[in-house]
């Protein structure tokens, strides 16, 4: 069993464990508060190291202490990167931080929801439905997760089911029909560990989206609220624009899931995350998404209005760029961005 | 961890599915019997007395579909450039540079060209040996470039899959070639050149959740362990033993994901039959 031990940590394991991480940090809210000196030595540090250099025609004995400093230095810029990476990661699953319905109501009016994959059930992991946005009809749909317990019984952890997806698409299609552009919003931690929704094939679902949305005729604009877990994720992110909010993170596995695989210790988190680069700068920097959204000092949840404000900006830019391009050309340019994506290899 | 407890050597952590290389005979893990070698890969691997389809390699895999096990190979010279220089316990580059090794191969899929009872067709098939069949931009790019060369030249396209999912020593661009293979499959479909999936043990992950799950038929080996989020995860979640039999190809039958389950003898007359039905008569 221990082969089909190994995908099963591979897939989903990062659940369970960010979901108790998530109760945990939302219980003692650590993390967050929990201010690394490393900044301020590595500013000493570097101070001294300055001054020591500037002395010139070094003995042995400077030399041998620069030497020192410097594998300090070293040693602390990691640190903080490795931190930075959790930071973010705890920032994404902060439990106060706006959710997709947040952003719903303060960016969009006249919201109707769409329910139903018109095979199984209504998932209200995945909320779809017809809106305006500044005026204009669009289709808006995103995971969501609950505020208290009940909700978040409710929502599945913001785990969309089979259903989720297949709505998603549904609803695609149907604003594909009335040439009505979409905006996508993402946060969710990953696979669904449940039963039903590997009897149902979340798989399939999830396969399907991925090809499907390749080839829709109408605009799409991805924003990655919070958590971008793997193929869930990347479920209603097949984009012409994927943009990334500032402290969000998006990722093959989650921290946690990496380090019980890879560390055999899933309290090397912070080291997976740094590792995985699964920040927006990193994305950017990898070819991964379009843009990055910036956020309120200290993140959305410090300040919502301004965080969908912010939000609000991005999407009016992308999407007025977007409106001058006709449909063929949006397809043809969304796939040659998904063909050229992340192609790190040599050709011996 | 089994993929790694085989780059020290030993045998899979598991035990099972694996042919041991020495020896004149193996034990079944299906049936407990022991098997004369001899007998078991006459039969194309799989037990005579019970059977139960034993992992074979990718080649193979091609070797058994190709008419006269004949194939040229294409997209074989791509290698990764651990583009996160990746290290956890050892560094990926170095992982890499095993594989590579003890395959033979440059990464964990290989494309052929050949044809299958006279058919010109395109076949890629996944190495479960390299590094789990993971999916980093290497796989990625030689599946979409499998896919591309069935489009360019209106061959049908199969495609083996074996893959503990996507690599995450490549993290996030791992994720990307879900979108990009699949998108790839989309032009496929428009185009209306055939697409079989043939799912093999074990096919989990991204690599279930995005090709293996978009064949116009999607079709397995019995027994093949298939599925998205991992069974041991399942269970632990829902705090119950799993139904017997769960995410193995039976019970994605049984559950309407497959389009049939396929016993390894009758694979190429299976694949053959669909494409006649799929495309006008081979000349
Ligand atoms: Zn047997």
């Amino acid at each position: 069993m221990k082969t089909v031990d190994i995908t099963a940590v591979l897939t989903g394991a990062q659940l369970m464990v960010s979901m108790v991480e998530t109760r945990r940090s939302a219980r003692n809210g650590d993390g967050l508060n929990g201010n690394a000196p490393a900044p301020q030595e590595l500013e000493k540090i570097e101070q001294q190291l300055g001054n020591l250099e500037a002395l010139g025609g070094q003995s042995a004995e400077v030399r041998k202490e620069i030497y020192d400093l410097r594998e300090r230095i070293i040693m602390l810029r990691k640190e903080i990167s490795h931190r930075e990476a959790w930071i973010k990661t705890e920032l994404a699953r902060h439990p106060q931080r706006p959710y997709f319905l947040d952003y719903v109501e303060k960016l969009f009016t006249d919201f109707s929801e769409i329910h139903g994959d018109r095979h199984y059930a209504d998932d209200p992991a995945m909320v779809c439905g017809m809106a305006r946005f500044h005026g204009e009809e669009v289709l808006v749909l995103g995971t969501q997760k609950g505020r208290d317990m009940k909700q978040k019984v409710h929502r599945n952890f913001g785990l969309p089911n089979p259903e989720g997806y297949r709505k998603a698409l549904r609803a695609m299609h149907i604003a594909q029909k009335f040439s009505r552009p979409i905006f996508t919003f993402v946060d969710v931690t990953g696979a669904n560990p449940g039963l039903g929704a590997e009897e149902r094939g979340q798989a399939e679902a999830i396969a399907l989206n991925l090809r499907e949305m390749a080839r829709l005729q109408v605009s799409i604009i991805t924003t990655i609220t919070g958590e971008g877990g793997s193929g869930g994720a990347l479920a209603i992110a097949v984009s012409d624009r994927v943009l990334m909010m500032e402290n969000a993170v998006y990722s093959v596995i989650s921290p946690e899931g990496c380090a019980s695989i890879m560390w055999r210790d899933a309290t090397k988190k912070e080291l997976a995350a740094e590792a995985l680069r699964i920040t927006a700068p990193d994305l950017m920097e990898l070819g991964c998404i379009d843009a990055i959204v910036p956020e309120p000092p200290g993140g959305a949840h410090t300040d919502p209005d301004m965080a969908a404000k912010l939000v609000d900006e991005a999407l009016q830019r992308h999407f007025s760029e977007l409106k001058k391009m006709p449909a063929k050309e949006l397809v043809a340019s969304r796939y040659d961005k998904f063909r050229k994506m992340a192609q790190y290899f040599t050709e011996k | 961890m089994a993929w790694f407890k085989r780059q020290s050597g030993e045998l899979d952590a598991s035990g099972e599915k694996k042919i041991r290389t020495e020896g004149l005979w193996v034990k079944c893990e299906g049936c407990r019997q022991i098997i004369w070698k001899k007998d078991l890969e006459e039969n194309l691997n799989v037990c005579p007395k019970c059977g139960k389809h034993f992992r074979i390699d990718a080649r193979t895999r091609l070797a058994n579909l190709f008419d006269n096990g004949e194939y040229e190979t294409f997209s074989d010279n791509l290698a990764s450039t651990d583009p996160l220089k990746f290290v956890d316990l050892k560094p990926y580059s170095e992982r890499l540079k095993r594989a590579q090794e003890e395959t033979g191969l440059t990464d964990a899929v290989i494309n052929g060209r050949g044809t299958l009872n006279g058919r010109p067709i395109v076949i890629s098939a996944m190495e479960y040996s390299f590094i789990g069949g993971s999916m980093g931009s290497v796989v990625g790019e030689v599946i979409t470039r499998a896919v591309e060369d069935a489009l360019a030249s209106k061959r049908p396209l199969i495609i083996i899959s074996a893959s503990g999912g996507a690599r995450m020593m490549e993290g996030v661009l791992s994720l990307m070639q879900l979108a990009k293979i699949s998108a790839a499959l989309a032009k496929l479909d428009e185009a209306r050149v055939p697409y079989v999936s043939v799912l093999t043990d074990p096919t989990t992950g991204g690599v279930t959740a995005s090709f293996a799950m978009l064949g116009d038929l999607n079709i397995a080996e019995p027994g093949a362990l298939i599925g998205f989020a991992g069974p041991r995860v399942i269970e632990q979640t829902i705090r119950q033993k799993l139904p017997p039999g769960f995410q193995r190809s039976e019970f994605l039958l049984e559950h309407g994901m497959l389009d049939a389950v396929v016993h390894r003898k009758e694979m190429k007359g299976y694949i053959s039959r669909a494409l006649d039905f799929m495309m006008p008569a081979a000349s």
